[in-house]
């Protein structure tokens, strides 16, 4: 799911009568919404943060299966087992075609997982908090897949051919997830007991602030998103797309029966939004520091697997490589 | 005996297995030793987890006793669990869950093509279903354990070493059961001991092909997981598994 503050290494933006023939024709591509193909020239500074963001959204696929995972063990019907263990595979497969489209960029998949177990690249706060209770399967399927879809529709958009065709790819079976996750939240209001409902709204009570803190910091506090949405690697602002997420999510939020953890949330008729609190920001930045709930267990989990499985992963190249000299040699023969 | 009960305690084996495995698979979520395993886990895993499904759905109906698939799966203790005593064991390393994984395809595959010409057309149209999927299963499995048994000295070695704890638990796979064999009398199920041939010569020709030793046949032993006696890693398998329908009996999830 998602690549929040991605640093572009960018200052300032050049403007067209400073840029040499090359970056200008680069940037008129850009702006005739003509997509940017691997094989095509591309500023050092767009590739690398391309490079960034699609290894993010990567980790974060990769990273995000840890707090399913905990629950998959004890989905307490057939029915919803099934279903996390079918959302977790998709996330897994997510996690393929995002580092194959990074792959284009030219960067190395296994560098950059090295990066992700080493602290140096991020991957999405949100997977940093805890899952405490069966709803939280419900809740992280209909706020957390429900922000990585708003922020994934747009970047269907998005410049670089690759990363585009993935996400048009990747939206479809989010969108899925969403649905059943509201759907386990919905059954559990309507059809469940008064433990039931009061694990959704704690669930809802502990995932909303985190949900919103997906989208990135606010956009005065976003130097990098200026040169993203001239690349049109990013096409709205961090603020434009929570909004977004905050007015639909609402509707859904009352019709499950449920509340609002933020008492400053009211409709604002002139606006034609939803106001609402102010976000917490020094917990999304200690998050992102490494500061969270769960961020040591998250990458010790991770460097726990890699570890674990080197041994599998040599002796699987060691296997391939002796399979390829019996042929050789039967060739020869 | 009664050959209705000898079909339910069948379906529950089949049942059962299928979800205690794909239990054991679940237990591996985020730790796999690369992310096309953490797929192709889940996605085994999952196939495993809907066969059981489908087992105890029919096992359900032929009881009529108001349980259904999740009341099976989800309120019986160790003790009414018909599960192979295989695949209970703990995942130990990819080593050993790989070869537990082989061990249960072999069995399964034979299982589920005897199954594919039962007389009982429910019978036969699930095991169709779980064939082609268990077909891809074994493929898998066959193939992880040449290359960890013909990979580097260090996987050869854990390879060796997984063998001894699963060894005996294979016994259950090839003796041949009285109850079965009235089920096959019937026309339900495929020989019982066509499907241990059949099993002894799958895993001879993967273990040379894995340059693996081929262990004496394994001795009887008390546990008997037609009996509901199994090891001490069921209850324990199930008390995470159960805790929620435990904990709200009455819950709608």
């Amino acid at each position: 799911m998602y690549a929040q503050l991605v640093e572009t290494g960018v200052k300032r933006i050049k403007p067209l009568a400073e840029m040499s023939e090359q970056e200008r024709s680069f940037q008129e591509k850009i702006d005739g919404e003509i997509k940017i193909e691997a094989k095509n020239w591309m500023p050092e500074a767009y590739r690398q943060t391309l490079i960034r963001q699609i290894s993010q959204h990567a980790h974060s696929e990769i990273v995000g299966m840890l707090p399913e995972g905990n629950w998959v063990t004890r989905a307490p019907t057939l029915k919803r087992k099934l279903q996390l263990m079918a959302k977790i595979q998709d996330e897994a497969g997510h996690g393929l075609y995002l580092y194959s489209a990074m792959e284009t960029l030219g960067a190395d998949r296994d560098e950059e997982v090295a990066k992700l177990h080493s602290g140096k690249a991020k991957y999405s706060s949100i997977f940093n908090y805890p899952t405490l209770n069966w709803a939280d399967m419900g809740a992280v399927g209909w706020l957390v897949d429900g922000a990585a879809i708003v922020n994934q529709v747009v970047l269907q958009r998005t410049s670089y051919g690759p990363y585009s065709r993935a996400m048009v790819r990747i939206c479809k079976e989010e969108s899925f997830h969403q649905r059943q996750g509201y759907e386990i939240l919905l059954t559990m209001m309507r059809e469940g007991n008064q433990a039931q409902r009061e694990m959704v709204q704690d669930a809802i009570n502990r995932l909303w602030w985190p949900a919103l803190m997906m989208f990135g910091p606010s956009d005065e506090h976003s130097p990098n998103s200026a040169q993203s949405m001239a690349w049109k690697i990013k096409r709205q602002s961090n603020d434009e797309l929570r909004q977004r997420f905050i007015d639909q999510t609402i509707p859904q939020l009352q019709l499950l029966g449920c509340t609002c953890p933020d008492p400053d949330l009211k409709w604002n008729a002139e606006r034609g939004h939803y106001d609402f609190g102010e976000i917490q920001w020094d917990e999304f930045y200690e998050v992102l520091r490494g500061n969270g709930p769960c961020n040591q267990e998250r990458l010790d989990t991770r460097r726990q697997a890699m570890a674990d499985g080197a041994w599998v992963r040599a002796a699987a190249v060691a296997h391939a490589a002796k399979k390829a000299a019996r042929k050789t040699r039967s060739n020869a023969a | 005996m009664n050959p209705a009960n000898d079909l339910l305690d069948h379906l529950l084996r089949l049942g059962d297995s299928a979800l205690v495995q794909g239990q054991r698979l679940c237990e591996w979520c985020g730790r796999a030793p690369a992310l096309e395993e953490e797929l192709a886990l889940m996605n085994v895993g999952l196939d495993l987890v809907g066969q059981a499904r489908n087992w105890l759905d029919y096992a359900a109906e032929r009881l009529a006793d108001g349980r259904d698939a999740d009341h099976l799966a989800f309120r019986r203790d160790e003790r009414a669990y018909r599960n192979l005593l295989l695949v209970e064991q703990p995942n130990g390393d990819f080593a050993v869950t790989m070869l537990k994984q082989f061990f249960y395809d072999a069995w399964h595959l034979e299982t589920l093509k005897g199954l594919c010409q039962s007389s009982d057309p429910r019978l036969a149209g699930i095991a169709a279903k779980a064939l082609k999927e268990v077909t891809y299963h074994l493929r898998r499995s066959s193939e992880w354990v040449e290359r960890l048994g013909d990979g580097t000295e260090e996987s050869h070695q854990r390879m060796l070493l997984a063998i001894p704890r699963l060894w005996r638990f294979t016994r259950e796979l090839t003796a041949p059961d009285a109850a079965e064999s009235r089920l096959h009398q019937a026309g339900l199920l495929a020989d019982p001991a066509q499907v241990a041939d059949a099993w002894q010569a799958t895993v001879a020709t993967v273990f040379s092909h894995a340059t693996l030793p081929l262990p004496e046949a394994p001795s009887h032993f008390y546990l008997d997981a037609r009996k509901g006696l199994h090891t001490e890693h069921l209850g324990l398998l199930l008390a995470q598994m159960q805790s929620l329908p435990r904990a709200y009996p009455d819950a709608v999830w």
